[in-house]
C-alpha cells in the first residue's frame, strides 16, 4: 500500500495555496508519496507531469470558483493522453456543483472542514476502485 | 510641563466631535478615555491607545465593503449602490487575470473572467468601472499588487479624462508586493523588479497626488495563509519597514512619504490577542519611525489600519454560525482602534456572498456601532492587566522577528525582507503555522463548532449561494475587441517600445509612461508583457 504516488496540482490562476501545502503534507505524513506541481499550471501541464510521474491519483486545489471549467479540462487532458488517472477536487465547491463534476469523471470532491481522516479515507477510497476496476 | 492629560485634553477640545449620548443605558455619564493622568493617552506617541484623540468620538470607523464582479458596468452599478445606501467609500475587488495582469482573451484566463472581482483589460473598463461617480468626493480603494503601477495609471488617466485633476483624487492603492510572495502568492515579476515599480508609485504620488494612500501594507493574507498572529503583525510591519526604506533609498525624506503609508489587518476569532496585536501594532511602528527612520512629522509614526474579518474563520458547516464568528472578530477590530473594517458574510466559505449575506454583515457592523455603546471610549482595555501584559509579549516577540530578518538583511530590513522571500523563510513559517494549527485541529486540541464538535445540525438543508455564469466572460471579451479594433495601434507600440526602453532604466520612473499607455488604450496584458520582457518573470520553488 505505501509508496503509492499522488499528484497536488493549482490549476489556473487560483494562488491561494495554503490547503494544498496542509494537505500535501497530511497525505505525506499518511505514507503516501507527494508531488507537488506549484501554482499556475494548465491542464495540460498537470496532465503531462501526472503521466510522467506515473501516479496513481491526482488531487486539485481550487478555491477561487474556476473549478467547473478546469477540473473537467484536466479529466480531458490525463484522457487523451490514454491515460486513466482518478482526479480529485479539494476546495471550495458548492453542493450544486457536485453533480455535474462527477458526470465530468471527478472522482471525488473535499470541501472546507474536511479532516486529516476524511482525507486520507477518501483518497483511499478512490485507490481502492481504482484497483478493483 | 503639562501632563499626558493636560496634552490630552487640549487636543481633544480642538477635534470635532459627532452627535451622539455618551452615556451608558442607565444614564452613567461616560468619558471618553479612562487612565492615570500620567499614563498613556491616545493620539500620544508610541500610540498605543490610538493615533487620535478623541477616536470614534469625532467620528466611528468607515464600513467599507468590498466588491466587485463581472464586468466594469455591473461592478459601476453596484457602486453607485453602495453610494445611493450612504457607504463611506468605495472598494475594487478585480478577478483574477487582472490580478495576474493578463487579459480576458489570454487562454490562461479561462474560467476566471470576472469571477471574483471585476475584470479590467483597459482604459475603456475603468471609464465604464467608475462612470458617474465623483472620484474628487469619493475616496476609492484598489485591491491590486503587481499590476498596482499599471491599474493606477489607467485609474488616474481616467480621472482626468472625467476632468478631475489627480492631485484632487483621495484613496488608496494596496500596492504590497512583497505579501504576495510571502501569502497570497499574485506575483508575476522577481521581487526587486516588482519593488521598484513600488518604488516608482510612491515617488508619483508624494510629489503629484497629496491624497492618495501609495501602499497599504497587509498582513491580512499573512494571516489567512496560515501565520499566526504574532507573525502576522511582525511580518507585515517589516514589509513596512522595507517599503520604508526603499523610499529612503530613492532620496524621498521621510515624512514627505510615511504619512500616506497605511496598513491591512486580520481579525481572527481569539479575541484578546487580536486586541493585543493592534496595540503593539501602532506602538512598534511609531517606535521604529521615530527612532530608527527619523520620522519627526506625527502622522509619520501613527499606524493607521484597515481591518477585515477572518476568511479563514468562517466554515461552510452551519454557516449561519459565521455571523457570531465575525461579529465576535468585528468588535476585536472595533476594540483596537480600527480605522475602517470590513466584514465577511457567512456564505463566503462557499461562494461570494448574496446580497442578503452582504447586508447582514453590513448591519453588524452597525450593531456594534449604534447599540453596544462600544465607541464611546477609546482603547476600552488599555490598561487591563491580560490585555496590557498580552500587548508586551506580542511586541516581544515581533522584535524577536525583526532581528531575524534584520540579520538575513545584513542590517537592512529592506534586503531581509527580500532575502527571506528568496530564502523561502516566510513561505516556511506560514506553511508551518497552518499545519500546526491544522495538527491541533485534527487532535480536538482545538475546537471549532460545527467541524469538529457540535456537528448535529450539519445535515440541515443549506443556505442560498450566488452562482456566477460563463456569460460575464463572453461580454467581457466582446468589450476587449471592440477597443482593439478601434484604437490607433501605432500609437500602442511606440508607447510600448518606449515603456521597454525606460523598464531597462532603473534611474527612470515608469508611471509617466503607464498613463500615456493606458491613455493609448494599450491592454493590461501588453503593458505588463512588454514589461516583463526586460523583468523576468518570478517563479516560486515548489515546497511544501
Amino acid at each position: 500500500m505505501a509508496g503509492e504516488r499522488i499528484l497536488v496540482a493549482k490549476v489556473g490562476l487560483d494562488g491561494h495555496d495554503r490547503g494544498v501545502k496542509v494537505v500535501a503534507r497530511i497525505l505525506r505524513d499518511a505514507g503516501f508519496e507527494v508531488i507537488y506541481t506549484g501554482l499556475f499550471q494548465t491542464p495540460e501541464t498537470v496532465a503531462a507531469a501526472a503521466v510522467d510521474e506515473d501516479v496513481d491519483a491526482i488531487g486539485l486545489s481550487m478555491l477561487s470558483g474556476a473549478h467547473m471549467t478546469l477540473a473537467p479540462a484536466v479529466v480531458e487532458a490525463v484522457r487523451a493522453r490514454g491515460a486513466d488517472i482518478p482526479v480529485m477536487v479539494g476546495g471550495i465547491v458548492p453542493d450544486h456543483d457536485l453533480e455535474e463534476l462527477t458526470a465530468a469523471g471527478i472522482s471525488a470532491v473535499l470541501t472546507p472542514g474536511s479532516t486529516a481522516e476524511q482525507i486520507i479515507d477518501e483518497v483511499r477510497r478512490v485507490l481502492d476502485a481504482e484497483m478493483t476496476g | 510641563m503639562p501632563t499626558p492629560r493636560e496634552i490630552w485634553e487640549t487636543e481633544f477640545g480642538a477635534a470635532p466631535r459627532r452627535d451622539a449620548d455618551f452615556e451608558t443605558m442607565s444614564g452613567i455619564p461616560v468619558e471618553p478615555v479612562y487612565g492615570p493622568d500620567n499614563g498613556d493617552f491616545p493620539g500620544q506617541f508610541p500610540y498605543t491607545r490610538g493615533p487620535y484623540a478623541s477616536m470614534y468620538r469625532s467620528r466611528l470607523w468607515t464600513m467599507r465593503m468590498f466588491a466587485g464582479f463581472g464586468t466594469a458596468e455591473d461592478t459601476n452599478w453596484r457602486f453607485k449602490e453602495i453610494i445611493r445606501a450612504g457607504g463611506g467609500g468605495l472598494s475594487t475587488a478585480f478577478d483574477m487575470p487582472t490580478l495576474l495582469g493578463i487579459d480576458s482573451d489570454d487562454p490562461m484566463a479561462l474560467g476566471e473572467v470576472g469571477r471574483c472581482g471585476v475584470a479590467v483589460d483597459t482604459l475603456a473598463d475603468m471609464e465604464d468601472l467608475y462612470a458617474d461617480i465623483d472620484l474628487g468626493e469619493v475616496t476609492t480603494s484598489m485591491t491590486i499588487n503587481s499590476p498596482a503601477a499599471v491599474i493606477f495609471a489607467m485609474f488616474v488617466a481616467q480621472a482626468e479624462k472625467a476632468g478631475i485633476p489627480r492631485a484632487r483624487l483621495g484613496g488608496t492603492l494596496q500596492n504590497d508586493i512583497l505579501k504576495e510572495y510571502q501569502a497570497q502568492k499574485e506575483f508575476v515579476f522577481p521581487p526587486r523588479q516588482s519593488m521598484r515599480l513600488v518604488r516608482d508609485t510612491i515617488a508619483f504620488t508624494s510629489a503629484e497626488m497629496p491624497r492618495w494612500h501609495s501602499v497599504s501594507i497587509s498582513g491580512y493574507h499573512i494571516r489567512e495563509a496560515g501565520s499566526t498572529a504574532v507573525e502576522e503583525l511582525a511580518f507585515t510591519l517589516a514589509n513596512g519597514f522595507a517599503y520604508v526604506e526603499l523610499a529612503l533609498a530613492a532620496g524621498l525624506p521621510v515624512d514627505a512619504f510615511a504619512p500616506r503609508l497605511s496598513f491591512f489587518f486580520n481579525a481572527h476569532i481569539d479575541f484578546f490577542e487580536e486586541i493585543a496585536k493592534y496595540r503593539a501594532a501602532r506602538r512598534i511602528w511609531a517606535r521604529w519611525m521615530r527612532d530608527r527612520y527619523g520620522a519627526e512629522d506625527p502622522r509619520s509614526m501613527q499606524c493607521r489600519f484597515h481591518t477585515q474579518t477572518a476568511g479563514v474563520s468562517l466554515t461552510a458547516q452551519q454557516p449561519e454560525l459565521n455571523i457570531a464568528r465575525t461579529a465576535i472578530e468585528a468588535l476585536a477590530g472595533v476594540l483596537g482602534g480600527t480605522q475602517s473594517l470590513h466584514t465577511n458574510s457567512m456564505d463566503e466559505a462557499m461562494a461570494l456572498p448574496t446580497e442578503k449575506a452582504a447586508r447582514i454583515a453590513l448591519r453588524t457592523q452597525q450593531i456594534i456601532a449604534n447599540e453596544t455603546n462600544v465607541a464611546h471610549v477609546a482603547d476600552p482595555l488599555g490598561g487591563s492587566h491580560y490585555v496590557e501584559a498580552l500587548t508586551d509579549e506580542v511586541e516581544r516577540q515581533a522584535e524577536e522577528i525583526f532581528a531575524h530578518i534584520e540579520e538575513l538583511g545584513s542590517g537592512s530590513m529592506l534586503e531581509g525582507a527580500i532575502k527571506g522571500i528568496e530564502e523561502n523563510w516566510f513561505q516556511g513559517r506560514i506553511t508551518d503555522s497552518a499545519f500546526e494549527l491544522e495538527r491541533k485541529v485534527n487532535e480536538g486540541r482545538r475546537i471549532i463548532v460545527g467541524v469538529n464538535a457540535f456537528t448535529e445540525g450539519n445535515d440541515e438543508e443549506q443556505i442560498p449561494l450566488l452562482r456566477i455564469t460563463n456569460e460575464d466572460e463572453q461580454r467581457q471579451r466582446k468589450r476587449l475587441d471592440a477597443v482593439r479594433d478601434r484604437r490607433d495601434t501605432s500609437k500602442v507600440d511606440a508607447v510600448l517600445a518606449r515603456l521597454r526602453s525606460e523598464a531597462a532604466d532603473p534611474e527612470i520612473n515608469l508611471m509617466p509612461t503607464l498613463i500615456e499607455a493606458a491613455q493609448a488604450y494599450a491592454t493590461l496584458g501588453e503593458i505588463m508583457s512588454a514589461m516583463g520582457s526586460v523583468f523576468g518573470r518570478h517563479v516560486e520553488v515548489p515546497t511544501f
